[in-house]
């Protein structure tokens, strides 16, 4: 047998990376081809933006404040606790604002969006739009792509937003942080090249997510068992793509969003 | 004869595999405008897998298949998109949309052909209700409907854009005696009404000898017998007696 048969894993990998790239291909012809159904775009961010709030703004509350407090612990007993804001800040925009909020987003609405659809192909919904003349792309996965672009750089932004603000809180309240001291600091070094790069990768992560839970929902296959195997699969496939991207696409702004000093 | 205006459906030489199990060998079959076809086979024997075929859901591994003198084998997504709407098809358990009342599922069809006032919508609605005697059912969600209403349900939005042909894939599955006497009328009904072909995939003979013009049957992925009823009723070959009177060769 020859390669790829021969390592079923290898296939099968190559296999949906092939079918993710058709559908991302097929995806954006139809964003571009105007063919956005703007009522259901609205319905989905308010599904997928408004009804994640939530879950975004728990998970950048605490993140923002145990961050501050672990590195107030190291960086006290260099004298340095000063330095708390701008290393909070720079570390929630460049990374974690993004990344965590991918990854809660991920565990929302990649499950949801994976669930909904896979019902609808193991019920012949999927086929019931095909036979009306429907294009499920067009139907299904674009509207929920063109809500999760617009929703996830400010589901990041408001992540970021509540993260720091309990930062200043932790910092100042509990940890006697100088209030001033801190927020001058946290806008010296904290540059709007860090904002634009966690938007990016927001944009970034909210077509993975889309991507992973539409392609796996449309490839469901075996009932309510396929089913739940989709959504879990659409939550570990997409959660792992987010931090593997999310390594390479930091290489990559960084050398157009460079860290440090510099810059606006 | 390819491009007959007299068949609205040219089947030839359709070939299907699912995995490594040949379901369709060779389907050859014609259907005339306006006749109503009851296509009749084993359970898995692939009745339904042939009836996918006419409305593009499936692609043919090979042979060709012309809806009204085009040829549909081997059209994309996009260029199926006019064919399926000359089409209406009713599926074995309604695939109606959970989300949607059964007012918006019936709606569905005609808002994204563009129809945008909402008052023809309404009206329109209201006589497909009528015509599958579903009135004043337009609130509830599919969820609380029962089998025989979801695919009255159905039906009525396979109807809605006044289709030339309907599919009906298992109508009278898994649905009463009353009910399935009443989804047969409706076909009959429909047929008289509307004159659209239909071709009505199904192994019950009481559906069957109700509503069929013509009868023809599939088994080991050909077309074993295509006739008129009575030509299937009198018939001597053995396989079709067996299918007719419901006649099971295995030993007890």
């Amino acid at each position: 047998m020859k390669f790829p048969y021969s390592f079923p894993l290898a296939r099968a990998f190559c296999l949906y990376l092939g079918q993710a790239a058709f559908l991302a291909w097929e995806m954006f012809c139809s964003i571009f081809a105007g063919r956005i159904r703007w009522g259901i775009v609205l319905h989905q961010i308010v599904e997928i933006g408004f009804g994640s709030q939530a879950v975004v703004i728990i998970t950048g509350i605490f993140t923002g404040a145990v961050f501050t407090a672990q590195i107030f612990f190291q960086f006290n007993a260099l004298n340095m606790s000063t330095a708390v804001g701008p290393v909070v800040s720079i570390a929630l925009c460049r990374e974690l604002g993004p990344v965590l909020t991918g990854l809660m987003v991920a565990g929302r609405v990649g499950a949801a969006m994976s669930a909904e659809i896979g019902t609808m192909k193991v019920t012949e919904q999927i086929d019931a739009l095909r036979a009306l003349a429907v294009n499920p792309i067009d139907y299904l996965v674009v509207p929920r792509a063109v809500a999760m672009m617009i929703s996830m750089p400010l589901l990041v932004g408001e992540c970021i937003f509540f993260a720091l603000t309990a930062s200043y809180i932790v910092a100042t309240s509990m940890l006697n942080v100088n209030s001033v001291f801190f927020l001058h600091h946290m806008w010296r070094y904290t540059h709007g090249k860090d904002m634009v790069m966690a938007l990016t990768k927001g944009f970034v992560f909210a077509i993975i997510v889309v991507i992973v839970g539409c392609q796996q929902g449309l490839g469901t296959k075996n009932g309510a068992v396929g089913v739940g195997r989709s959504t879990t699969d659409a939550v570990v496939i997409s959660s792992l793509s987010i931090l593997m991207i999310n390594f390479f696409l930091t290489m990559a702004l960084n050398m157009v969003f460079p860290a440090g000093g510099g810059g606006y | 004869m390819p491009g007959s205006t007299h068949n609205l459906i040219e089947v030839r030489d359709l070939r299907q595999k699912i995995g490594t199990q040949e379901i369709l060998k060779g389907v050859t079959l014609d259907i005339p405008r306006g006749e109503t076809l009851v296509l009749l086979g084993q359970s898995g024997g692939g009745k339904s897998v042939f009836l996918r075929h006419l409305i593009g859901l499936m692609r043919p591994l090979s042979g060709s298949i012309r809806i009204d003198g085009e040829e549909i084998a081997h059209l994309d997504e996009r260029e199926l998109e006019p064919v399926r709407r000359k089409i209406g098809m009713l599926f074995q358990d309604g695939a109606l949309f959970d989300s949607m009342t059964v007012y918006d599922n019936i709606a569905f069809p005609l808002r994204e052909r563009g129809e945008r006032n909402e008052k023809v919508i309404r009206e329109k609605v209201a006589h497909a209700l009528e015509l599958v005697c579903l009135q004043g059912q337009e609130g509830k969600m599919p969820v609380n409907l029962s089998g025989g209403m979801r695919k009255r349900a159905s039906l009525a939005r396979a109807i809605i854009s006044e289709p030339s042909c309907i599919l009906y894939d298992e109508p009278t599955a898994g649905l009463d005696p009353i009910v399935s006497d009443t989804i047969n009328r409706l076909i009959r009904r429909l047929q008289s009404q509307l004159h659209v072909t239909s071709i009505v995939v199904t192994h019950d003979m009481v559906s069957t000898n109700h509503i069929a013009d013509r009868v023809a049957l599939l088994r080991e992925g050909k077309i074993h017998f295509s006739g008129s009823l009575a030509e299937l009723h009198g018939t001597a070959d053995p396989v079709i007696r067996d299918f007719v009177e419901g006649r099971s060769r295995e030993i007890d």
